[in-house]
């Protein structure tokens, strides 16, 4: 198949090339698993952008239907739109709270990084029904309204996102030494705001990064808990609904999507740089 | 009324008490130091005076104010870190003016001080560096100048000088030393370097397993130590253990060689007691005071500007002596034989370690 021919070929000139710049020797078998891991994930890729450029004679017609689609550009929209909500509601509960555990008691830590480990134990059906049963019968009626949906919809990410953005953020605080910038802080007069605001959110910046990284793929990709909420307009049941209707256009519609989506990351990624290239040197260090 | 004043000041965790019953009263301007070795309490000390530890009893008061429950960012302290502590994410100038801003100086106010402190630490060009691109002594110049930056009532060091290499161990402990007494500020200093203590110290509270063992001048914790502890500690110690001989005219003996000190002996003849000898007490050869104690060399360093000898003068009594290193000086031979000599008023009878009386020896016996 074209896949396979064509594909090795590619890396193995990049490989080369590498080789020839500045990796004078290196492990045979360290190169394969590269080559390997690069297969894996590039592979559905180039497959899935075969598959969508099977529409002739017109190889791009897939590609014109989904830029003339008004409904994927809502779909996108929205989901990005909880997806920063989604992101910026866990750092405000994930950040204080991973600071207040690893400062004030550690002995705590196994017991919350378990909790926040719930949603892999916890099918998402069984959580989209839980919910459900909950705000669809009084005394908190939210799932009657659009907005309360939207509210629970989010609520149900922000949990999702509880594994990646903890163990994200942890990981950022291991990197200071957070107790010591702490007393630092207050030794110097700030209060536990400031302190949060201007000495710890700024030094987790890459981990941050990451961690919103994550959760923005999870919500747009996401299908199960907006489908039972019946947010169809969200992407993920939006693409669902296409492939069972159209061939080719689902298969143009994710490209497109992870095109988008890491474009948007890199530009959130790209602007926090703008401000403050130095710190990532810093924490890198 | 002195201007810190800890006391009865004591700490528990759990079951452990890291301080107990510490008494200190500091003058304004005073520059203070704890020393003692790992694990005494100096830490937690600086500390529960710094806000970051509430004592289990006692109080804390500063230039009249009851701050014992005070929060840390609500007493007027500053704090130098042993690792720096300089925030990753803000260049030179905005840590250093991080205590102003948070107390809501003006900017051109702040930057005005900012700049007059760098000066003072001798950074003025480093102003918008970050932290990551200045050597460790710069680094904890800046720490200093920041804790400095919003006119603390007192400065507070937690061996600021310990991650450094000894060379600027040395010149920066002169540069902490001149900033204090240029500024006035009362410090507090905490170390387990007794060179670094007596160097720069007005006063010297000496500390062990929680306790204040002595406090006083460099040279009278060096001359005078209150207890055995205190004179194993500061600087090098010969402990002789001597057998009275003459207790009314300071006669003693130590393996069967008679010597004398100026002051009478308050144990009984025959009981053993432990005198201590600084090396530099001690002199090679005879000429060195009246009394003289012959034994063989048993090793022999060569420590730059001095010469510290060993010499064993009865099994298991080893004296330690400090000869400066001149060119004429001629080394002696591992094993030879050798004579020391020392003054009458050199020995220290040591206080606090136990007097073996003969009566309890019968009784081992
Ligand atoms: N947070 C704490 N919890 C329990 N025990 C503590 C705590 N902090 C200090 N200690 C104990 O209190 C004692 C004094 O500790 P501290 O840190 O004050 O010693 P230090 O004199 O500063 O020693 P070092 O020279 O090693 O820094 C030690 O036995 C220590 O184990
Ligand atoms: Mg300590």
């Amino acid at each position: 198949m074209t896949i396979e021919t064509r594909a090795p070929g590619v890396l193995d000139s990049l490989a080369s090339s590498g080789r020839r710049r500045r990796l004078p020797r290196i492990n045979p078998f360290a190169w394969l698993i590269f080559i390997l891991g690069v297969l894996y994930f590039f592979l559905p890729l180039v497959g899935t952008f075969i598959h969508s450029t099977r529409t002739r004679p017109d190889i791009f017609l897939a590609y014109r239907q989904v830029f003339a689609d008004s409904k994927f550009f809502v779909g996108l929209g929205y989901s990005f739109a909880v997806g920063v909500i989604t992101i910026v509601v866990s750092l405000l509960i994930i950040v204080p709270t991973a600071y207040w555990v690893r400062l004030k008691v550690p002995r705590l830590r196994p017991v919350v990084e378990f909790v926040t480990l719930m949603p892999f134990v916890i099918p998402p059906v069984v959580l989209v029904f839980g919910l459900i049963r909950v705000y669809s019968s009084k005394p908190l009626v939210l799932t009657a309204t659009n907005i309360g949906s939207d509210f629970v919809l989010v609520c149900a990410y922000v949990i999702l996102s509880f594994p990646y953005m903890y163990r994200a953020v942890d990981t950022g605080l291991a990197a200071i030494d957070v107790r010591t910038l702490t007393e630092a802080a207050q030794s110097l007069g700030a209060g536990w705001a400031r302190i949060l605001w201007r000495v710890i959110f700024p030094n987790l910046r890459t981990a941050l990064l990451s961690g919103a990284f994550l959760t923005m793929a999870i919500v747009i990709g996401e299908y199960t808990i907006a489908n039972f909420l019946a947010r169809t307009q969200a992407f993920g049941p939006y693409l669902s609904l296409l492939g069972r209707s159209q061939p080719y256009t689902p298969a143009a519609v994710s490209l497109i999507s992870f095109g988008l989506t890491w474009l948007a990351m890199g530009a959130i990624a790209f602007l926090g740089r703008g401000a403050r290239t130095r710190v990532q040197v810093a924490g890198a260090r | 009324m002195s201007f810190l004043e800890l006391t009865g000041v004591q700490k528990h965790f759990g079951p452990t008490v890291a301080v107990e019953d510490f008494n200190l009263a500091a003058e304004r301007g005073e520059f203070v130091s704890f020393l003692g070795p790992s694990g005494c309490g100096k830490t937690t000390t600086l500390r529960m005076i710094a806000g970051f530890e509430v004592p289990t009893a006692g109080a804390i008061v500063l230039d009249g104010t009851d701050i014992t429950h005070r929060p840390p960012n609500r007493r007027n302290v500053g704090m130098v870190f042993q690792s720096y502590a300089l925030f990753p994410n803000m260049t030179v100038g905005d840590n250093v003016g991080f205590g102003l801003k948070v107390r809501k100086r003006p900017g051109d106010q702040i930057r005005k001080r900012v700049g007059e402190l760098l000066e003072l630490v001798h950074l003025g060009d480093k102003m918008a560096r970050y932290p990551y691109q200045l050597s460790g002594g710069q680094q904890q110049r800046v720490a200093l100048a920041r804790a400095l930056a919003f006119e603390p009532q007192v400065l507070l060091l937690d061996e600021p000088l310990s991650a450094l290499d000894a060379k600027i161990r040395v010149s920066l402990r002169h540069e902490i030393r001149a900033i204090q007494r240029q500024l006035g500020i009362t410090t507090v200093y905490v170390t387990h370097d007794q060179e670094e203590a007596l160097s720069l110290s007005d006063r010297v509270v000496v500390m062990s397993e929680g306790r204040i063992e002595q406090i006083g001048s460099p040279f009278d914790v060096y001359n005078f130590p209150a207890t055995g502890f205190v004179a194993s500690f500061v600087g090098t110690l010969n402990v002789l253990p001597a057998v009275v001989v003459d207790p009314g005219g300071g006669g003693l003996s130590v393996a069967g060689q008679a010597f004398r000190i100026n002051r009478p002996i308050s144990a009984r003849t025959g009981s053993t007691i432990s005198l201590a000898l600084r090396p530099e007490m001690v002199s090679l050869g005879e000429a060195g005071g009246e009394n003289v104690l012959r034994g063989t060399v048993a090793d022999v360093s060569f420590l730059g500007s001095i010469v510290r000898i060993r010499i064993q003068v009865a099994e298991g009594v080893v004296v330690t002596v400090d000869e400066f290193n001149e060119p004429t000086l001629v080394l002696p031979q591992l094993e030879a034989s050798a004579s020391i000599s020392f003054p009458t008023e050199g020995p220290l009878v040591l206080e606090s370690v136990p007097v073996i009386e003969p009566d309890d020896l019968i009784a081992e016996a």
